[in-house]
């Protein structure tokens, strides 16, 4: 796949901001050391050339933020979304979040983004810039002399590497080749803890789960999650809570988040990323769409708008809860 | 000194349209079941919200059960179809996290059925009590 | 000056950690650190910080102030104040080190925090220096010396040994008490280190962050700045940067019903989060764009203003590095300071 350069993003923004199709740009801004991009909204063509950035770390997924966009701004936003992007687009549409005319959406092809823990793994702390020749990360530290060359395939977020799609679900143009849904081995994972005693999945929760800091980091950033008033934040909800005060508290927050957005959750693996404890919230999510594809059938949330999550159908002839477990193991 | 036999604390949702009054058939029959089972009536064995099964886990219940009509003969024709699918996905996430997947069940019991219902809690009160203590979702504040 | 060779620190903390419980950095599977407590074998971590700051020790996250329980008609009042036992963190950079000082005068200044106090007075700091910074770290911004950490005890280690010099009457206690170890020794060693040190700190790249716009008396010139709109635009409203940061102090005192009585306690609260400080009348903060402002001008005006200009950042990066969308007070200084010499 031809490799996006920022310039042809800022050419194509510049282009439709310049004839009056959009009135706005959501877009990456540049950071201090290339790594800490922020979304940024870019209102003219200076704007743009002065602070635009695309490069491996352009990870956030914007879809969530149309949202709000779309209701305090006037006139079409210009948003470039990467693939796994366009599937939370289109179950936001679903769910009739945002207008959709409001919305113009530059699909733009993604070979996967780098951590940069990964990278740091790598390099060591003392990033000074991060740029990119022949298609590999070039990175200048305080303590090499030399600059680090790293493949982007040897520091991919976990989710590139189990990317499940590179196929643009929504978009009103396209920038490069159009993708194709890809196989991945994103359930893996969740198949090993599943095949673990109870007693070590419950150690191994345990210990992930103690971590959270209840920054609520993974909820904020997931665009499934688009209440308006969270029942964890509301006083009159009754389990209003701010701080995981112990291990029940913990654990009623992740399932209670991830059962909520069972079915419309479309696996982009926001929570993870955000997570500054580094818990593997992204499992949850994966179980279950494990199970539902499996009870339920194949089912891909984001890939249609209109399509109808599994938890708000049902046939006649479906498996009984006790029945799960009794065909898991006939199955191991 | 006699020991206190331990005797597992179970929350039952039970519809008020076919369990709830399963349950009441057991009582006039003189059916035996555990004291121990503490019922909740729900308008439809679609309104318990998961966030009820983690309450009653917390607050120190030691197994919860939902029960609602028969697949079919639902009050509100579909409510307990969608109950099906709810706890097929919930009770398999918290067994995901590794809590005893016999602490929690769905049964389906009509208004005609109260032995059914005095049964299926003597069958799921002693796979509870077996278990022992839930320790796995408890909440160490409410037990003080 | 005092000094022990490395090869005898796990002697040197299992000697420590006979009087007291000992904490120090410990490294997590994810590549990460954390304070953990330390017990034969546990090693210290090279990583330069923790991921989360070291105020827990005296700042919990959570903490039980009092109970209450019915019984007929009476309501008892339970007291679960209880007197911390002595502990020891060691390895805490200099920056948390700082933090503890902007907590102190939040907490210890009338009316005095009992909870805070106590485990201040129980807990020992040996601090340690940087010899090998990140990027973002940015600390000489807010005249911490990385090279000379303060705390009870400072300590530096070299490629062989550790070096210790008691600061406080507590830190001398703690060194007199592992003085068997410990051999005298002149501070040459030290004094070298600090100079290579020095010399990357000059390198770094948030070197020249100025906090001339900011400090106390300037809320008018900054509480309008058309700048937050666009910087705060992009906040997710999560509270990732104020529950790493080792200096934000703000909390929320709830009641939680256990069915059979009421626990009254304390946690961290987020100036982030939609119903912070929410009253009988509403939210005095309504926006996200209120709230990203309350945080910032908090570290950089009001702090000062009531501080004697001290700002309430320590330049430690974890925001830096943890904020979901990059966002940070670096950004926020550079936007509406510019930097020195602009």
């Amino acid at each position: 796949m031809q490799k996006i350069i920022g310039e042809q993003l800022i050419d194509k923004a510049s282009e439709l901001l310049s004839n009056g199709t959009v009135s706005c740009v959501l877009g990456w801004g540049l950071g201090e050391f290339g790594y800490d991009v922020t979304p940024t909204l870019f209102k003219s063509v200076e704007d743009l050339k002065k602070g635009f950035v695309f490069n491996d770390f352009c990870g956030a997924n914007f879809s969530k933020y149309l949202v709000e966009k779309t209701r305090k701004l006037d006139g079409k936003i210009l948003v470039f979304l990467k693939p796994c992007d366009t599937y939370s687009f289109n179950q936001l549409l679903t769910e009739h979040r945002f207008e959709r005319e409001k919305v113009y959406v530059v699909g733009i092809p993604c070979d996967g983004m780098a951590d940069i823990s990964k990278v740091k793994a790598v390099t060591g702390e003392g990033i000074l810039t991060i740029g990119e020749e022949n298609g590999k990360i070039v990175v200048t530290t305080l303590y090499e002399d030399e600059p680090v060359i790293i493949d982007v395939e040897e520091v991919l977020a976990e989710r590139c590497i189990n990317c499940k799609s590179k196929k643009h679900v929504a978009f009103d143009e396209i920038i490069g080749e159009e993708g194709k849904v890809v196989e991945s081995g994103r359930f893996d994972e969740v198949a090993r803890l599943e095949s673990l005693t109870p007693d070590e999945r419950f150690a191994f929760w345990q210990n992930e789960l103690s971590k959270c800091i209840r920054c609520n980091a993974c909820r904020d950033a997931c665009p499934a999650c688009t209440c308006e008033k969270c029942v964890f934040d509301n006083p009159a909800s009754g389990v209003e809570n701010k701080s995981p005060a112990n291990s029940f508290e913990e654990k009623m927050f992740h399932i209670i988040r991830a059962f909520h957005v069972a079915g419309r959750c479309t696996d982009c693996g926001e929570c993870s990323r955000v997570c500054p404890q580094n818990i593997p919230l992204h499992l949850l999510n994966r179980k279950l769409i494990k199970d539902m594809n499996e009870f339920y059938g194949e089912y891909q949330a984001g890939e249609k708008v209109g399509s109808r999550a599994p938890l708000v159908d049902y046939t006649t002839e479906d498996i009984e809860p006790c029945e799960v477990f009794d065909r898991r193991d006939k199955n191991v | 000194m006699q020991v206190k036999e331990y005797r597992p604390l179970i929350v039952a949702f039970c519809c008020n349209w076919c369990s709830y009054a399963g349950a009441d058939l057991a009582g006039n029959n003189r059916l035996a079941y555990p004291a121990d089972v503490k019922i909740i009536r729900v308008p439809c064995s679609c309104r318990v919200n998961p966030m009820f099964i983690l309450r009653a886990f917390q607050r120190g219940a030691d197994g919860v059960i939902i029960c609602g009509c028969h697949p079919g003969d639902c009050h509100y024709t579909s409510g307990n179809y969608f109950t099906r699918r709810r706890m097929a996905a919930l009770f398999s996430m918290l067994d995901f996290l590794g809590i005893e997947r016999e602490r929690t069940h769905v049964e389906w019991v009509s208004a005609a059925e109260g032995a059914k219902f005095a049964s299926t809690m003597n069958a799921f009160a002693e796979k509870v009590a077996a278990l022992g203590e839930n320790k796995r979702l408890e909440d160490l504040r409410c037990k003080k | 000056m005092f000094k022990c060779s490395l090869e005898k620190n796990q002697n040197l903390f299992a000697e420590i950690a006979k009087n007291a419980k000992l904490y120090l950095p410990v490294d997590n599977a994810d590549g990460s650190a954390s304070y953990g407590e330390w017990s034969e074998g546990v090693k210290w971590s090279d990583a330069l910080n923790t991921a989360k700051s070291a105020k827990d020790f005296f700042f919990p996250q959570t903490e039980d102030l009092m109970g209450f329980k019915t019984i007929g008609k009476t309501i008892e009042i339970i007291d679960t104040r209880r007197n911390s036992e002595d502990f020891v963190v060691f390895g805490v950079r200099a920056c948390d080190v700082k933090s503890f000082d902007i907590l102190d005068r939040v907490f210890l200044t009338d009316p005095c925090d009992s909870f805070y106090a106590n485990k201040r007075k129980h807990g020992t700091i040996v601090s340690v220096a940087c010899t090998k910074p990140a990027e973002t770290c940015f600390c000489s911004t807010f005249g911490i010396d990385a090279v000379s950490p303060a705390g009870d005890v400072s300590a530096w280690k070299t490629e062989d040994a550790l070096y210790l010099q008691a600061n406080t009457e507590k830190g001398k206690a703690l060194v007199d008490s592992i003085s068997s170890l410990l051999e005298e020794c002149t501070d040459d060693a030290v004094n070298a280190q600090r100079e290579k040190t020095a010399k990357i700190f000059d390198k770094l790249p948030l070197k020249n962050l100025s906090t001339n716009s900011f400090g106390g008396g300037k809320t008018m010139d900054l509480f309008d700045n058309p700048f937050w709109d666009e910087l705060s635009s992009s906040c997710l409203g999560c509270g990732t940067c104020t529950f790493v940061c080792p200096t934000c102090q703000c909390y929320d005192i709830k009641d939680f019903n256990t069915g059979n009585g009421v626990i009254r306690y304390r946690c961290w609260d987020s100036c982030m989060f939609s119903e912070f400080t929410k009253m009988a009348h509403g939210n005095n903060r309504l926006t996200q764009k209120e709230r990203f402002r309350q945080r910032f001008m908090h570290k950089l005006v009001y702090y000062p203003e009531n501080n004697e200009g001290i700002f309430s950042c320590v330049g430690c990066g974890r925001c830096l590095t943890k904020c979901p969308i990059s966002m940070n007070i670096v950004k926020v200084m550079k936007k509406i300071g510019g930097n020195k010499g602009e």
